[in-house]
């Protein structure tokens, strides 16, 4: 990155106020990922960022552009990290738009459920993150010991913890292990006890309050203009959220609010978290509660892969996994948008098929990318401290950011 | 979307813009109306004032590439968050000279998602105000999306994809 003027004395005694420039990051420890920000500082105070972005960008655009539809989860993985199934649901459920296939209410029920606990996992860290840039390390700790949980009931499910790939077009890969459920509730059961202890912890706490009311706000006006969306926009006042207003996967049948703030500050955002998370973990008890019977995935023999004892026994199960695995498969032309409330708003998949193997174009809509480049506004005549801050509630993940 | 939602959304844009809707079609659940490129800016501007349309919410915005007809097109998807309904616009640009108007004018979050798609297509953005790359290193000289450049090194031999890969 280039700074605009040379910083030289001259400069300095022309300007009669001395700027200093400062490079926060890329790898400083406090922006939680690789970002680069060149800051103009009068003192202490900002008086203009320059974002420069792009330092994990592994072009999934054009990886896409040479994969098969069921390795494309794979990547969607890598972008937020830290709600991995979302995305991977997200994309199975545009394949399955494409397709037109009817997803059983099971599955429906399932993937509810999955999304919710990663919802939760993503809210979590960015939660216990604000507390630590405030100087709060002791409820991150609690926290990632419930994050910790999830991870497990992923693993018990899918096989994988972080970057999770759960799942495939038309359902699971196999039915949830009575061990599954009862991590699950195990984790119903621990999580709103330490959740309650976290909230108590800062909610009301004066420091907390302090460093966080007023500092990094957006008006609800200008969020609408950058295309914030998720938490961010709840924040500031808008009560979008993809869930309730183009709802999928059966999100209509659960009884949940969204909760919104107001100023749109760092302490809205993290109450707005807040409240999802226990928004959540009511939306996964309302889809135990109901959880219909049926098979924990939809009758597409040519996408979805056979089991492997079916592979060796029965001619049908083994045409079909010669088909889906050397991509034989036809699939129908089309133009599909689909998108799903992601942990840090609207993740859109933009999906163009001309009939291909693999998608002719596929975009992602990805809310980092979109309401980063308000930050700079949003810091501009701010401490660096309230910058850090005003970074790390907004849940910026450099995977996302840069695709 | 109901018929009489999407008659009234192309009747706003035929009334001052007659004949710039060259095509509209529903692709899925998505109103698509495919524009002619010169007046795309003021007719996104007249979408977002006009009291039956408010679309002031820019969802995306992305370009793609057709090597056949050798155009690229810019994709615009608006959504108007009251009465919950979002159209897609498409415009297709010459090759050669990929260029439009700015949207930055309409929307301010239009900035990231252009400089991307000049990053990944070349399309040139009159009147942007910072039109540089984005995620790419700046020294980079072609525009990588563009299907002229495959994924992988084609003159390799060890690995045919000739009847696999794209």
């Amino acid at each position: 990155m280039d700074v605009k003027e040379p910083v030289t004395d001259q400069f300095y005694q022309a300007q009669k106020k001395q700027y200093s420039y400062l490079n926060l990051g890329p790898t400083h420890p406090a922006t939680h990922g690789i970002f680069q920000n060149v800051l103009k500082m009068d003192g202490e105070v900002i008086v203009e960022a320059t974002p420069t972005i792009g330092y994990i960008h592994r072009a999934f655009e054009k990886l896409a552009e040479r994969r098969p539809f069921y390795q494309i989860t794979p990547l969607t993985d890598r972008m937020n990290y830290c709600s991995a199934p979302i995305n991977n649901i997200g994309w199975q459920m545009t394949v399955e738009k494409l397709l037109g296939v009817e997803i059983p209410k099971r599955v429906q029920y399932l993937r509810v459920i999955i999304m919710e606990l990663a919802r939760i996992t993503d809210h979590l860290i960015c939660n216990a993150v604000i507390a630590v840039d405030t100087g709060a390390l002791t409820g991150f700790v609690y926290m990632f010991q419930q994050r910790e949980l999830v991870y497990e009931i992923y693993e018990e499910i899918c096989g994988a913890r972080l970057t999770s790939n759960v799942g495939r077009i038309g359902g699971f890969e196999r039915e949830f292990t009575p061990k599954a459920w009862e991590k699950i509730d195990r984790f119903l059961k621990e999580f709103p006890v330490v959740l309650k202890e976290f909230e108590n912890l800062l909610s009301r706490n004066r420091i907390f309050m302090d460093r966080t009311i007023d500092v990094g706000g957006i008006t609800a006006e200008k969020a609408l203009s950058y295309s914030f969306s998720g938490v961010n926009l709840r924040a500031a006042g808008v009560d979008y959220d993809v869930r309730v207003a183009l709802p999928y996967s059966s999100y209509e049948d659960f009884d949940f609010i969204i909760p919104i703030g107001k100023n749109g500050d760092v302490y809205d955002r993290f109450m707005v978290r807040q409240e999802e998370m226990w928004q959540s973990l009511s939306i996964i008890k309302q889809a135990m509660a109901k959880l219909p019977e049926g098979s924990f995935h939809a009758k597409v023999p040519e996408f979805y892969l056979p089991p492997k004892e079916e592979v060796y026994n029965n001619m049908e199960a083994l045409i079909y996994h010669f088909k889906i695995v050397m991509g034989e498969t036809d699939v129908p032309k089309g133009e599909v948008y689909h998108c799903v409330e992601g942990g840090n708003g609207e993740l859109g998949f933009y999906l163009i098929s001309d009939g291909g193997r693999t998608p002719f174009r596929l975009h992602f809509r990805r809310p980092c990318f979109i309401f980063y480049q308000a930050y700079p506004e949003m810091i501009k005549g701010s401490m660096l401290s309230d910058a850090i801050l005003t970074m790390s509630s907004m849940n910026v993940i450099a995977g996302e950011l840069d695709a | 979307m109901e018929l009489d939602d999407q008659e009234k959304i192309i009747a706003v844009v035929n009334k001052k813009f007659e004949g710039e809707i060259l095509q509209t079609e529903m692709l899925y659940d998505f109103l698509t109306a495919t524009l002619k490129k010169d007046k795309i800016v003021e007719i996104i501007k007249h979408l977002y004032d006009h009291p039956d349309t408010k679309f002031q919410y820019l969802t995306t915005l992305c370009g793609i590439h057709f090597p056949d007809l050798n155009q690229i097109a810019i994709m615009y998807q608006l959504h108007n968050m009251v009465s919950n309904q979002r159209i897609r616009l498409k415009v297709y640009l010459p090759i050669e000279n990929p260029s439009v108007q700015t949207l930055t004018t309409v929307f301010p979050a239009a900035n990231w998602m252009e400089r991307e798609t000049y990053d990944f297509y070349g399309v040139i953005f009159e009147g942007h105000p910072n039109l540089k790359r984005i995620l790419n290193v700046d020294e980079m000289t072609i525009f990588p999306m563009r299907k002229e450049y495959p994924l992988e090194d084609q003159v390799r031999e060890d690995k045919n994809d000739v009847m696999f890969g794209r």
